[in-house]
């Protein structure tokens, strides 16, 4: 039982190392992704997340293979996506892959889901990018029901309907994997999370922290108002940025070419501005303990922090001694100071365990949805 | 406040221009209070035309709307935020001074839209500010465009290119307007009457304006929208 989780999350690019000129295979990536993500329970963290892409120069179109071979080789690992595409994919898919994957990695695995930010991946799969909303709830309706009801009749706006279908393998011990949906910036995506009471994970890496407690704020609120429990209980997750040596101006030095020419924001602001506008922090294993023991106090305490460290053509050999710091200097303390005064009504972050135990503790006509609310949300 | 002349000094960038002062004897006290008038400066020199120009106007507004009205005016060069704009077209987000300006544009109760005339067209830096604000948040702002340059043959500048831009952004663009050439300014009058013209237009459209109803906030919900999308997960 953790109260918060600590992890990594990846989004696969194959980029050029600036300092080297020099770019590593596709093949060789894959694999020092997967060396990253058993690096990562090496080091003591509890989550990897991988991310989902159709097109050069990222790898991951295939999240749930690659997570499945990464469960096989780890034990205590929770897997997870940064995201899976609930726009594009087809809910039934989704839905078979995340339970046999739950099966195959003995409940570790959970799941993001986000609408995507590459337009021709939605003409490629066939569906209209001003639809993208509109996909978003409705795949998520009927994955839900796929989940949790065992015969599905269903008819949609998007998809084929389906008659007396049965999406197998069945849930884990009939509780699916947990779902996070994250957003950048549409209040849709925090509504949709709210009303299910699933949790809410802010990428946190692109915008200022006040665009993002708006984001988070409203969540919580409408969590409560759903019924799910108070602000305070619903299930947040941030995203987060570091890169950290002992002396502060050598992570700078050494982080600066990665930072100027990287595919998100190179060549824009200086590494000084971003750090000061965005939860990016590079400097001491210190600097980085003082900076996201902060990020409670902006948003309330949380139940997941994620951290992108192998991005912009970091060598796998900087990423992983990356990891060591972060594994043994940094979580280690901040999971002592999340501990401390750590509100009692604050959730411990969601596992399989946890969450079979809750529902058998749970009356049954309570388990699912107990908030019978209007379907219709006026603004 | 005074009605400024055509001597008053030009109000001070990215700051509100004391409101204040006295009333015109015989006045009344303003009933309908203030009108947010924002300036956007597109210039690059300085000092520059465009910004002169759009001086001018800010002035020929207050006159309009004085003595019911005062209008506080704060100016935007978008000069002094050339860089925050462009990182924001590269990262997707507003650094803080640019963020400030969007948002004081967004919430105004009118604009006047300034640009130089370049390669037939406003400037990039004009379009790229432009670019970086949401496409719904100058609905139902009244705007009044001006345009300067070096001779008057990209005069149709701003019908061609300055009010479809607004247009598209749902803003209501006075329908006169204002554009200088170098040479306007030694003429003895034309563009004269062309500013109080324009200013009274953008005037008319400030008093009767219910931007404050219509400021948009960004994390709202459309109307009507369902988190199951009438697919309920029952």
């Amino acid at each position: 039982m953790s109260q918060m989780q600590f992890g990594i999350f990846t989004v696969s690019d194959i980029t050029e190392d600036p300092t080297t000129r020099t770019t590593v295979s596709e093949a060789q990536r894959i694999q020092d992704t997967l060396t990253i993500a058993r690096h990562a329970e090496e080091v003591g963290l509890d989550v990897f997340a991988l991310g989902e892409h159709h097109n050069p120069p990222f790898w991951s179109s295939s999240p749930t293979t690659t997570l499945a071979y990464l469960a096989a080789q780890t034990s205590t690992l929770l897997l997870s996506t940064a995201t899976t595409l609930i726009t594009t994919n087809d809910p039934v898919k989704i839905a078979e892959d995340f339970s046999m994957l739950q099966h195959l990695a003995g409940g570790r695995v959970d799941l993001m889901l986000g609408r995507g930010n590459t337009g021709p991946v939605y003409p490629w799969f066939g569906k209209d990018i001003r639809q993208g909303i509109p996909l978003a709830i409705e795949n998520y309706a009927l994955l839900r029901r796929l989940w949790d009801e065992e015969v599905v009749d269903w008819t949609g706006q998007f998809r084929t309907p389906l008659q007396g279908f049965t999406s197998t393998p069945r849930p884990l011990d009939g509780v699916a994997p947990f779902v996070w949906h994250g957003s950048i910036r549409s209040p849709e995506i925090a509504e949709q999370a709210a009303y299910y009471g699933d949790g809410f994970f802010a990428n946190n890496i692109f915008w200022p922290a006040s665009h993002y407690q708006q984001l988070i704020g409203y969540y919580r609120q409408r969590f409560e108002h759903y019924g799910h429990g108070t602000a305070a209980q619903a299930i947040v997750g941030l995203g987060g940025q570091v890169f950290m040596r002992s002396k502060s101006q050598d992570a700078v030095d050494e982080f600066r070419p990665y930072f100027d020419n990287a595919p998100v924001y190179g060549h824009g602001p200086s590494l000084e501005d971003f750090t000061a506008q965005t939860p990016l922090t590079v400097g001491s294993p210190q600097q980085v303990i003082d900076r996201y023991a902060g990020m409670r106090n902006l948003f309330g305490d949380y139940q997941r922090q994620l951290f992108l460290m192998d991005h912009a053509g970091l060598p796998l050999k900087t990423v992983l001694e990356q990891l060591d710091i972060l594994g043994g200097e940094v979580v280690p303390v901040l999971r002592r100071e999340l501990a401390a005064n750590r509100p009692a009504e604050a959730p411990d972050a969601p596992t399989h365990a946890a969450r079979v135990a809750a529902a058998a503790a749970a009356p049954p006509e309570t388990q699912e949805n107990s908030a019978a609310e209007p379907m219709e949300v006026a603004s | 406040m005074s009605a400024p002349t055509d001597n008053s000094p030009e109000f001070p960038a990215g700051g509100t221009f004391p409101a204040g002062g006295t009333f015109p004897a015989g006045g009344t006290f303003p009933a309908g209070g203030t009108r947010r008038l924002v300036v956007v400066s597109g210039g690059l020199s300085q000092p520059s035309s465009t910004r002169l120009l759009a001086d001018r106007l800010a002035q020929a507004v207050q006159r309009s709307l004085a003595p019911e009205l005062t209008a506080d005016v704060e100016i935007i060069e978008l000069r002094e935020l050339a860089q925050d704009i462009t990182n924001n077209l590269l990262t997707g987000f507003p650094g803080p001074r640019l963020d400030a300006a969007i948002q004081s544009l967004t919430s105004a109760d009118g604009a006047i839209m300034a640009t130089p005339i370049f390669t037939t067209s406003y400037s990039g830096l004009f379009k790229s500010f432009i670019d970086v604000i949401d496409p719904d948040a100058l609905t139902g702002l009244p705007v009044l465009i001006a345009a300067t340059g070096g001779t008057e043959r990209h005069s149709l500048a701003l019908d061609y290119a300055m009010r479809p831009l607004f247009t598209y952004l749902h803003a209501i663009v006075a329908p006169t307007g204002v554009y200088a050439a170098s040479g306007d300014w030694g003429a003895d009058a034309g563009l004269v009457d062309r500013i109080d013209r324009a200013g009274s237009e953008l005037a008319a459209l400030m008093r009767a304006t219910d931007r404050d109803a219509r400021v948009r906030d960004p994390f709202a919900l459309p109307a009507g929208f369902s988190p199951v999308g009438g697919f309920g997960a029952q």
